[in-house]
């Protein structure tokens, strides 16, 4: 039974006890503990079980590769599921819940999917839910949701926050080992600047337990006086950052790189975020990521007690935690010995030692001999258990697996060797080289990912590297050479090969790959998705080698030649909250407000989204839904005054000897023309011809003009006018500026709009002086003021910009000189059923990147003069001179009903798909308050030559609309309310 | 996440600070030209794999376009230069050659 | 409302860095060619300060002068000179193609005080903070926003944004700054 020994632990503090439960149990274990060290100090291996089969597991592993102990941690708003109980650090108050079971992780209903387990193969999803298609939807849809998914997601909103942080330097190292410390000292020494960084709490990697335990020297100094002694100089050196609990999780181009900081996951709570994302830029990256140990593919590998050598060893050193009292190690190498001895001085029963070689000489198995532990070579094991290990049966390795007899134990370690970790290296496309006599995959030096200079971006260190035994740096005992052993016994038949797992997390069995293969899924990519081998959390980072050995056999070809699956960062799971960074509530997006927008919010506004911008709907008044609040504010406006904050229109000063001549360019109609004082409404297109935008244009001055644009056109139009100016006519001297956000714009418009404005005085603002599409420069209420006398709802109406900060002020004073008339702000709603009772087309409406300005009946804003502007050479081209382009019309329904939004025109007939033909499409339609019936725009089949004739529009709800084609201004054509 | 140097303000760019502007050294077909060159400029587009011309615009920062020449498989850049020219400066295209011997042949096939 | 009015209305945070709205000033646009020695002669005119290196930033007696790209300056004045500075510019650059344009009101400017000035700044944008050098200004990404980013001392930091953003930027800014952020590499 696993349980904690009177002395050792390298990272744990006795004196302090942490209490905590899993599965509501109360339990305890002490500062320094991962969950999965506490867990079996208690006695509980267990922790979980698996994903497809619900089988019973414990952990593998003692690190960031494990696949099986994944339980939910937390609650409320800081619960996680799938966390890894083997890299959870244990915390006073920490709550755990096993995973995958119901009701309970000793009882599961769901464990009887693994007595299905022959029903249940490689591919099963695709066999099963073929047909009959009525069943997907209501039959097979259910069941594979109800059994998806690991772990239950959180609910409710995650409590913690998190940020980014942006780290520049010349060279980066992942992995504080030994390798990892000496490269950082060489290149601290020639004065780069180094960022090192460790996954784990702590320097010194593997050599504080495998180089202590074998006496290893570097320098002549002991691995932990000589990485202590590295650290501290490195702590000394200020072109040196030093930084744990910082795992390197992606590389990407240009020496990018991403790295994951748990900051507060073992303090939950307190004040500060809990991860933190570092995106790296970084001149060289070098990986020195160590080296995972691979199980062994034996029937039986999975039941809890079943664990990697090295970590059994790990748990026993950091921790002073036994996994068992009898143990078993099975193994191809000798590494595996040095827990064997490792248990045995800990006074921990070690059963045998099962060796698949046939000859075992080197020095660490002879220290196991001398040690009185049995070796039994040539031999394989067949693990039984039901909730944990119970024995090992033995069997030839070369054999179909008849026993040789039976070792009762209660844990089992295991080691078919070592692979260095290549994942970093990989992801931005370093290439690997296979190893036959070590069995693994390393990196090939001559291939590695290139930079921007186009040399070699990152370069791997010592295990990382291949470099397994540190024979550079570190004097340990000579091994032996291991014997890959990729299933074990050689010769096992189906009944064991089920039982052989691979991929711990998505339970791929050995079975399962060479189905795959048999079924015609021989390319490792296809082979990988059909099983989903290497497709769980752990990205398959113990499975890999021996599934690719697995398929490698069955299709009878070497290892390299089947070759790897691709490494995608992130290397371990991470939070998405650290992805997301700070951008979360009010700041999960930038939301742009007006020098007014504080009184919209105070006074009822119901917003609505226009780009980054929040602009009021309409301004709901007690009792008011937002139909009769528009309705309101429409009517107001044209009986009356209303007030409309305008200041989110674009607005670029275009300004420069040849700013007339440009202009000419980029909108259709003749802008140098217009004279200083007035103003032109005008459009402007793509190169294609289609229309992108319009607006008024107010010239300044002999040399500058005021383009407006739409609100969501500003830093668009803006940009594609700086294109042009910089990289096609570079010759022209014109400056633009955006000068958007330094005006507030207020629009006052109605019959009243300007006695209102009078009573603020300070500018004449009548017919004469001041005239339809005229703007002018003054002082207003002794605010300076732009006024422009233009309309986009065919009432009287002046458009006044003041500088930004004076906005509120200017709202405020027309608010009070208003009120006599009973002034009343409105909002964009009833700005656009303003504009549609005029027939004033809208951009994004009326125009969705296929429309052309002669589509909208706008030949009148198109310069016939103008040898050139952009889009000119577009819209000559057939398609858009045809007369059976879709163009702008009225519709008035017969009942006078609202038409439904975006619906179509049918025509006679039906097309391939037996769908109606269309003929055209409503592009915009309201309730006109001001005429008491639906209104509506739609662009038509030869539309404008069809007035008059009734069409058929069905709706979404069933109904069929008969709408007559009628002109586009609905209101006031001769537009003589505008002009007063 | 490409890194470009702006040639405009000095600046190394991370790439979420530059907007992409496709193709460069277009020439521009205007009215009177030929359907086929008018097509040609607005639509076809080179996308070869290896040696790319193409035009970035510093938008996070200086505001200024500028050319970059790029390998589109090994994300090498070869140098950036100012977007006001009509072809790349012959030094840099002498630098190429040095690094991707047959690059234009491949180009033209 | 007076013209001192600020788009924030002078708020301040205060974490382990103190992020606050900056006193109001005057901001002036200038396009032009700044090789032009007029150019040159107009800025020292308004603000005593010699035109900057690129990137970089000049003071005067009556104002600041920072490198925006190769044909923009921003000049900082008095909010009270703004108007006059803008005169100035325009009577000395007449027959110079230029552009020059109060852009007061469409900024928001903020401040940052402490000693963890850079690494508040560092979690905001792609600039390498940590080499950033004192009156060196850097137009670049602010979380996702653009804005402009200098030192004037190694505790105090200057952050420019456009005006409708201003409460985005102030918010990611007083977020990075908050207790517990400290990350203690720089």
């Amino acid at each position: 039974m696993a349980h904690r020994l009177a002395t050792g632990g390298r990272r744990i503090d006795r004196s302090r006890r942490l209490g905590f439960s899993f599965d509501g149990q109360s339990l305890e274990g002490v500062q320094g503990d991962t969950l999965a060290s506490a867990l079996m100090a208690n006695g509980q291996v267990l922790m979980g079980r698996s994903f497809k089969y619900h089988r019973p597991r414990g952990p593998v592993t003692a690190g960031h590769e494990e696949p099986n102990a994944l339980v939910g941690l937390g609650q409320g708003g800081r619960f996680e599921p799938n966390a890894r109980a083997t890299t959870t650090p244990l915390h006073e108050g920490l709550r755990a819940q096993s995973q995958n079971r119901w009701p309970s992780l000793k009882f599961d209903v769901g464990a009887v999917n693994a007595k299905l387990s022959r029903f249940l193969p490689a591919g099963f999803y695709y066999k099963t839910f073929l047909w009959p298609a009525s069943f997907w939807h209501k039959v097979y849809e259910p069941i594979i949701r109800q059994s998806a998914g690991l772990g239950r997601p959180p609910e409710g909103s995650d409590a913690d926050r998190y940020e980014h942080f942006y780290h520049h330097n010349d060279v980066t190292i992942v992995g504080g080992g030994v390798a990892g410390l000496a490269r950082a000292l060489s290149e601290a020494q020639d004065g780069k600047r180094v960022l090192l960084i460790d996954q784990d709490d702590r320097w010194g990697g593997r050599a504080l337990t495998d180089g202590m335990r074998d006496g290893a020297t570097i320098d002549g100094q002991s691995a932990e006086t000589w990485v202590a002694d590295a650290v501290a100089r490195l702590e000394t050196m200020e072109n040196v950052t030093l930084r744990l609990n910082l795992q390197g999780t992606g590389v990407y181009d240009h020496g990018w790189m991403t790295a994951y900081e748990r900051i507060s996951d073992h303090r939950p709570g307190t004040e500060g975020p809990r991860h933190r994302l570092w995106k790296i830029r970084t001149g060289h990256i070098v990986t020195a990521t160590g080296a995972i140990e691979r199980p062994l593919a034996f029937a039986g590998n999975d039941l809890p007690g079943v664990m990697l050598a090295s970590a059994m060893r790990d748990f026993l050193d950091d921790f002073g935690v036994a996994v068992g009292s009898k143990v078993v190690v099975v193994t191809n190498n000798d590494d595996a010995y040095r827990t064997a001895l490792a248990l045995h001085e800990a006074g921990v029963t070690v059963r045998a030692v099962v060796d698949a070689r046939t000859s075992v000489t080197g020095a660490l198995p002879g220290q196991v001999r001398d040690a009185g532990i049995e070796i039994v070579t040539g031999s394989g094991v067949k693990a039984t258990g039901d909730q944990v290990v119970r024995s090992v049966e033995l069997c030839a390795i070369g054999g179909d697996g008849t026993s040789k007899g039976r070792i009762s134990c209660d844990a089992v370690a295991m080691s078919g060797g070592w692979s260095p970790v290549p994942h970093l290296w990989s992801h931005c496309g370093g290439k690997l080289l296979w190893d036959d006599a070590r069995a693994f995959f390393y990196p090939d030096a001559n291939r590695p990912p290139l930079g921007a200079d186009g040399g070699a971006m990152v370069s791997a260190e010592g295990a990382a590297a291949g470099d397994l035994t540190l024979s550079a740096l570190t004097q340990g005992p000579e091994e032996a050479p291991m014997r890959p052993v990729w299933i074990m016994p050689e010769k096992a038949g189906p009944e064991l090969r089920t039982k052989m797992f691979l991929d711990y997390q998505n339970d791929v069995k050995v079975s399962d790959i060479q189905l795959a293969a048999r079924e015609g899924f021989i390319s490792v990519e296809h082979a990988k998705r059909y099983t989903t081998l290497g497709m769980a959390t752990d990205q398959g980072k113990l499975s890999n080698i021996n599934g690719l050995a697995v398929l490698a056999d069955a299709r009878g070809e070497p290892i390299p030649t089947v070759g790897t699956t691709t490494f995608r960062p992130p290397f371990t799971p991470i939070s998405m909250g650290s992805i997301a960074g700070e951008a979360r509530g009010e700041i999960f997006q930038p939301l742009r407000r007006t020098p007014i927008h504080a009184w919209h919010e105070e006074n009822g506004a119901d917003f609505e989204p226009v780009g980054q911008w929040r602009r009021p709907y309409c301004y709901l008044r007690p009792g008011e839904d937002r139909h009769s609040a528009v309705k309101r504010e429409v009517l107001n406006v044209r009986s009356n005054v209303g007030l409309l904050d305008a200041s989110t229109l674009g607005k670029i000063v275009v300004k420069g000897p040849d700013a007339g001549k440009f202009l000419d360019l980029v909108y259709t109609n003749m802008m140098s023309t217009l004279k200083v004082g007035r103003c032109r409404y005008g459009l402007m297109c793509s190169e294609n011809g289609f229309l992108i935008d319009d607006g008024v244009v107010a010239r300044l001055s002999e040399d500058s003009y005021l383009c407006h644009t739409t609100t969501g056109g500003a830093d668009r139009i803006h940009a594609h006018l700086e294109e042009f100016l910089q990289t096609e006519w570079w010759d022209l001297q014109v400056y633009t500026a955006n000068v958007t956000e330094q005006w507030a714009q207020i629009a006052v418009v109605g019959p009243n709009a300007r006695k209102v404005l009078e009573k603020l005085g300070g500018m004449d603002l009548s017919k004469d002086a001041l005239p339809f599409m005229a703007w002018a420069e003054g002082a207003l209420a002794g605010i300076p003021a732009r006024v422009f006398r233009i309309s986009f709802s065919g009432e009287l109406s002046y458009e006044v910009a003041v500088p930004a900060n004076q906005g509120r002020a200017l709202w405020d004073k027309l608010l009070e000189a208003g009120a006599e008339f009973d002034i009343q702000p409105y909002g964009t709603e009833g700005l656009h059923v303003l504009r549609a009772e005029k027939g004033f087309i809208m951009i994004g409406d009326e125009s969705d990147g296929t429309v052309i300005p002669q589509d909208l009946g706008l030949n009148w804003a198109i310069s016939k003069k103008k040898d050139d502007f952009i889009g000119k050479r577009g819209q000559e081209r057939s398609h858009m001179t045809d007369p059976d382009r879709w163009r702008l019309v009225g519709l008035e329904t017969l009942d006078g009903s609202v038409l439904p939004d975006g619906a179509y025109v049918v025509d006679e007939g039906e097309n391939a798909n037996g769908q109606r033909n269309m003929q055209g499409r409503v592009t915009s339609t309201y309730y006109s308050p001001t005429l008491d019936r639906g209104i509506a725009m739609a662009l038509v089949r030869r539309g404008p030559e069809r007035m008059g004739e009734v069409l058929e529009i069905p709706g979404t709800d069933g109904r069929s609309y008969k709408a007559r084609i009628c002109d586009p201004v609905f209101y006031d054509k001769e537009g003589v309310r505008q002009d007063v | 996440m490409l890194r470009l140097h702006c040639p405009n303000c000095g600046v190394d760019c991370d790439e979420t600070e530059l907007s992409a502007g496709g193709e460069a050294h277009l020439t521009r077909f205007g009215p009177g030209s030929e359907d086929d060159d008018f097509e040609s400029y607005l639509f076809m587009r080179k996308n070869p794999k290896g040696v790319h011309f193409e035009r970035w615009r510093h938008v996070m920062g200086c505001g200024k376009w500028f050319h970059a020449a790029r390998n589109t498989v090994s994300l090498r850049v070869y140098g950036t230069y100012p977007a006001q020219v009509t072809a790349p400066p012959e030094a840099l295209l002498a630098e190429i050659d040095a690094v991707e011997p047959g690059w234009r042949n491949k180009e033209e096939a | 409302m007076s013209d001192l009015a600020t788009p924030l209305n002078g708020r301040r945070a205060v974490g382990y860095v103190t992020v606050s709205e900056d006193a109001p000033r005057g901001m002036i646009s200038l396009r032009g060619d700044l090789s032009d020695g007029g150019i040159a002669e107009a800025v020292r005119a308004v603000t005593g300060a010699n035109l900057p290196e690129p990137l970089g930033l000049t003071a005067g007696e009556a104002g600041q002068v920072a490198w925006m790209s190769p044909d923009e300056l921003l000049l900082f004045v008095a909010p009270n000179q703004t108007t006059d500075a803008l005169t100035g510019l325009r009577s000395r650059l007449e027959g110079v193609h230029h552009l020059a344009l109060d852009v007061t009101d469409m900024r928001a400017a903020f401040r940052l005080e402490g000693r963890g000035v850079r690494e508040v700044l560092a979690k905001v944008t792609p600039v390498d903070m940590q080499t950033l050098a004192p009156d060196t200004v850097r137009r670049t990404r602010l979380a996702q926003v653009a804005g402009a980013v200098w030192l004037s001392d190694e505790e105090t930091a200057h952050v420019v944004c456009f005006s409708s953003v201003g409460t985005y930027v102030f918010d990611v800014l007083a977020t990075s700054a908050a207790p517990g952020g400290e990350v203690g590499v720089f």
